[in-house]
């Protein structure tokens, strides 16, 4: 069994409502100096050794992440003596 | 500004600028005109226009300003047919019309109305949720540039079959679109359509209307007038989202693999597809809405397909002729954006306003209580020309009108094709058709199961349609109906249709059926039509037998409209929407808005509101099967002639309905059209949770009384108290009805007599289950 993280956000050229949000909640609560939020998912999966990374960026790309909008990066987590 | 970052500066970021002045010492330069759809002729006359060779960003403004989209190059020529036919009387209630933001009527009391329907089919092909929600947001912004507040919405969605994978792909994501951003919005969604047909497989069609209302001396123009007032540009920031075809003009100088996945700071070819952010624009409508009751506005835009060079380039042609524009005063969320980029951006949830000097400041107090972020970015001039700069740098010096309003226009060749005549003689005649009462029985319940006539709840149930607290009609109504404000009962009504398959059978007909089924829909509510818009969706203008289509819908639908004496006063065109070669079924969508005086007098579609109730047909069932959904369900055919139309008979209908409704004389009614007489009352009885006891006329064919698609008709629910005074309102105008049965409260069942007896439960399960099973 391995562990594998695929992060998802937004392209950085389309619009983050959300990110903006919460960039305007922050101004608000009195949290200055940061510039810009950008949110995201983050997916943990625990897959067989054997799993390929063509399998993995295929499951990112079609499934996990909505590529017209959105970009991904898949990790595989080194293991940690389970 | 809490969402203040600082703008893009040439020191954080080298920005290649391509200068009025480098194009005069660089006249031969190569430029990739065609990537970004011009012609070579087009591209010639830029240069004969600007006696150069365009920048970058006067490339990237008459490239997307002279697109079909934005420059109607190839409908122009047919679209003029509607200023023809337009009588004075017809304009009398009309305070603008076509060419403005979106037409304007007056309904009495001092109250404006203004609505529009407008597509974004390909946006909602590519990234269904985000494609649909921001063609309800770039509607709802073009009735507010009016001056008007945004009180409904309706959506007119068209999909490949139900069934269809790529159905399953696009239709869930666009339902929740609309619904998503409209639900943010507050505004309620109050009908619309949904039709599968096969031929918008891989090109759905996306269509959303707005309606919204104003006091009638309150009304505002796009237009920049007065030397010297100032431009001012608020909401969202422009970022780079929605570039799509400008990018190529980056290609040189930002590296790009295409390949998506993070961890690269390259630009890649940028994405046509926009984010849209719902509770920015709300803040923005309120925000709007108290700069236009502070009277700080001398003129508005909202920025939507080509962003600023559509805004800027309109708003100086509409006005005293001139505009300087400082492009680096535009407050970006991304660095590095070229001016090309800037101009061509479609950032979602912006507007530009023209303000006289001495009222900029209150403006921007206004736009800060709103938290909305508004910058001076240029002012009027009355030099005739369009300058932009870019830190100093003149980017853009152009006349403004050449960009707007003075492209190509475009005789397309226009042909019927020979295929029509085929297409009308494959008649349904030799149909085989149910005559049993048992064939009848299957027939009934597998129509209304069937994928364009099922129960729309799936869809509907996702949107709002009561927020606001003025919705008095809305699905599954024919129309929806709003109250202009709180304190009134005065109303208005909108229905919008089109039948793709009338009208690919006959365009000119069809467009009519199309309006003559609006028409109806609004008077059965009990209002009275007063105006017209339409969003025509065909395929490719290039295709002759496609332009034939297009100028016979157009010249019916202009015909049409003046024989009802109703004026067209807006609309939109949607070219292109094919695949490969294949055009989608023409789809002339009408939509037809009515004035209700007293809401209160509405008329509903379910029976069972009054003790007794008599069921009355109107007018008059003929064997009419071409283009009839009974053939499309059962027979997979399509052919022959459309139902026959006839609008001087809608319109006494109308006077019937209308009268009928004000009087007290109808307790439900409900317009006859896909499906026919069957359809109609299964949802009566329906909607009305009440059983109805059916007897088909004696000299009519049981099989052509329940499923003839004959128009005009209409099938209205009269207290017994009231038949007599309303039969002889019929008669008085000669109006055909026949008795067709009565409300049987005490029996939930359908009772055709010598045909079939049907549960309601059994027709309940029949009618709503069929778009859960396919996308629940």
């Amino acid at each position: 069994m391995a562990r594998v993280e695929v992060d998802v956000v937004i392209k950085t050229e389309i619009l983050d409502p959300q990110g903006k949000a919460i960039l305007g909640a922050l101004g608000r609560a009195g949290h200055s100096g940061v510039t810009e939020v950008r949110q995201g998912k983050h997916f943990e999966l625990v897959v067989d050794d054997d799993i390929s990374d063509a399998d993995l960026e295929g499951i990112a790309e079609h499934f996990l992440a909505n590529p017209v909008i959105e970009t991904w990066t898949v990790r595989r987590v080194p293991e940690s003596g389970l | 500004m809490p969402n203040e970052q600082s703008t893009a500066s040439p020191e954080e970021a080298v920005v290649h600028v391509d200068t009025v002045s480098a194009a005069q010492a660089s006249p031969d330069v190569a430029q990739p005109y065609r990537e970004l759809g011009l012609k070579d002729d087009e591209y010639t006359r830029i240069r004969e226009i600007l006696g150069r060779r365009p920048t970058e960003a006067e490339l990237a403004m008459y490239s997307v300003m002279w697109s079909e989209h934005c420059s109607y190059k190839s409908s122009k020529v047919h679209l003029s047919y509607f200023g023809k036919t337009t009588t004075d009387e017809m304009k009398s209630k009309m305070l603008a019309g076509i060419g403005e933001n979106a037409g304007v009527v007056d309904i009495g009391d001092g109250w404006a109305v203004t609505f529009k329907v407008e597509s974004h089919n390909h946006p909602s092909y590519v990234e269904p949720y985000q494609g649909a929600a921001t063609g309800v947001g770039g509607i709802v912004r073009d009735i507010l540039a009016m001056g008007a507040r945004p009180v409904a919405v309706m959506d007119q969605l068209r999909f490949g079959p139900a069934d269809a994978a790529d159905t399953r792909r696009v239709l869930p994501g666009i339902v929740s679109g609309v619904g998503g951003y409209g639900n943010c919005l507050g505004l309620p969604n109050i009908g619309g359509e949904v039709v599968f047909d096969e031929s918008y497989a891989g090109n759905p069609l996306v269509n959303a209307a707005c309606i919204g209302v104003l006091r009638s001396e309150d009304m505002y123009t796009a237009h920049a007038s007065g030397a010297g007032n100032k431009v001012i540009l608020y909401g969202s920031r422009t970022g780079l989202d929605g570039i799509g075809g400008v990018s190529v003009l980056a290609s040189d100088t930002f590296s790009g693999d295409g390949s998506a996945g993070a961890g690269s700071n390259a630009r890649r070819k940028l994405p046509s597809v926009q984010v849209g952010d719902p509770f920015a624009e709300k803040v923005l409508i309120e925000c709007t809405l108290e700069v236009f009751a502070a009277d700080l506005v001398v003129g508005i835009q909202d920025l939507g397909g080509a962003g600023l060079s559509c805004a800027t380039s309109e708003l100086a042609s509409a006005g005293d002729g001139g505009m300087h524009v400082w492009l680096d005063k535009v407050p970006l969320r991304a660095t590095g954006m070229s001016p090309a980029e800037i101009l061509s951006s479609e950032s979602q949830e912006r507007m530009c306003a023209v303000v006289t000097p001495d009222k900029v400041e209150a403006f921007l107090e206004v736009c800060r209580k709103w938290e909305v972020e508004a910058d001076v970015i240029g002012e009027v001039t009355d030099t005739g020309r369009l300058v932009i700069t870019f830190h100093d740098e003149v980017v853009v010096d152009v006349p403004p009108r050449t960009v707007a309003h003075e492209g190509p226009v475009y005789s397309r060749p226009v042909e019927r094709p020979a295929s029509q005549d085929v297409l009308e003689a494959n008649t349904p005649d030799s149909l085989e058709r149910p005559s049993t009462p048992e064939e009848l029985r299957e027939t009934i319940l597998r129509m209304i199961a069937s994928p364009n006539l099922c129960s729309r709840a799936w869809v509907t149930d996702q949107y709002d349609r009561y927020v606001r607290g003025n919705t008095v009609l809305a699905q599954p109504a024919d129309s929806g109906v709003v109250r202009v404000s709180d304190d009134s009962n005065l109303g208005v009504s909108m229905a919008t249709d089109c039948n793709g398959r009338y009208t690919a059978l006959d365009p000119y007909h069809g467009a009519q059926l199309a309006l003559a089924e609006a028409y109806r829909n609004v008077v059965t509510g009990g209002a009275a039509p007063t105006a017209v818009t339409n969003c025509l969706n065909f395929g490719s203008p290039e295709d002759p037998a496609v332009m034939w289509q297009f100028s016979e819908a157009v010249k019916g639908l202009a015909d049409g409209c003046a024989q009802l004496g109703i004026p067209v006063t807006g609309g939109n065109v949607s070219f292109y929407n094919q695949t490969g070669t294949t055009a989608i079924l023409p789809t002339p969508v009408v939509g037809v808005l009515g004035v209700i005086d007293d809401v209160r007098r509405r008329t509903i579609v379910g029976v069972g509101q009054e003790a007794g109730e008599t069921l009355i047909l109107l007018g008059e069932t003929l064997d009419e099967f071409g283009g009839s959904e009974w053939a499309n369900v059962v027979h997979n055919h399509l052919g022959g002639r459309p139902p026959a139309v006839n609008l001087d008979t809608e319109r006494v209908l109308g006077e019937i309905l209308i009268a009928g409704s004000r009087d007290g004389m109808i307790s439900a009614a409900h317009d006859l059209s896909e499906g026919g007489l069957a359809q109609a009352v299964v949802e009566m009885c329906l909607t009305g949770e009440t059983g109805a006891r059916i007897v088909l006329p004696a000299d009519l064919d049981p099989f052509v009384a329940l499923f003839s698609e004959s128009t005009a008709r209409v099938v209205v629910a009269v207290p017994r108290s009231e038949e007599l005074r309303f039969t002889e309102m019929c008669q008085a105008r000669q109006f055909p009805m026949t008795r067709i049965g009565v409300v049987i409260p005490e029996e939930p069942v359908l009772d055709i007599q010598d045909v079939a007896t049907l549960s309601l439960d059994e027709l309940r399960t029949a009618w709503e289950g069929t778009l859960p099973a396919l996308f629940a």
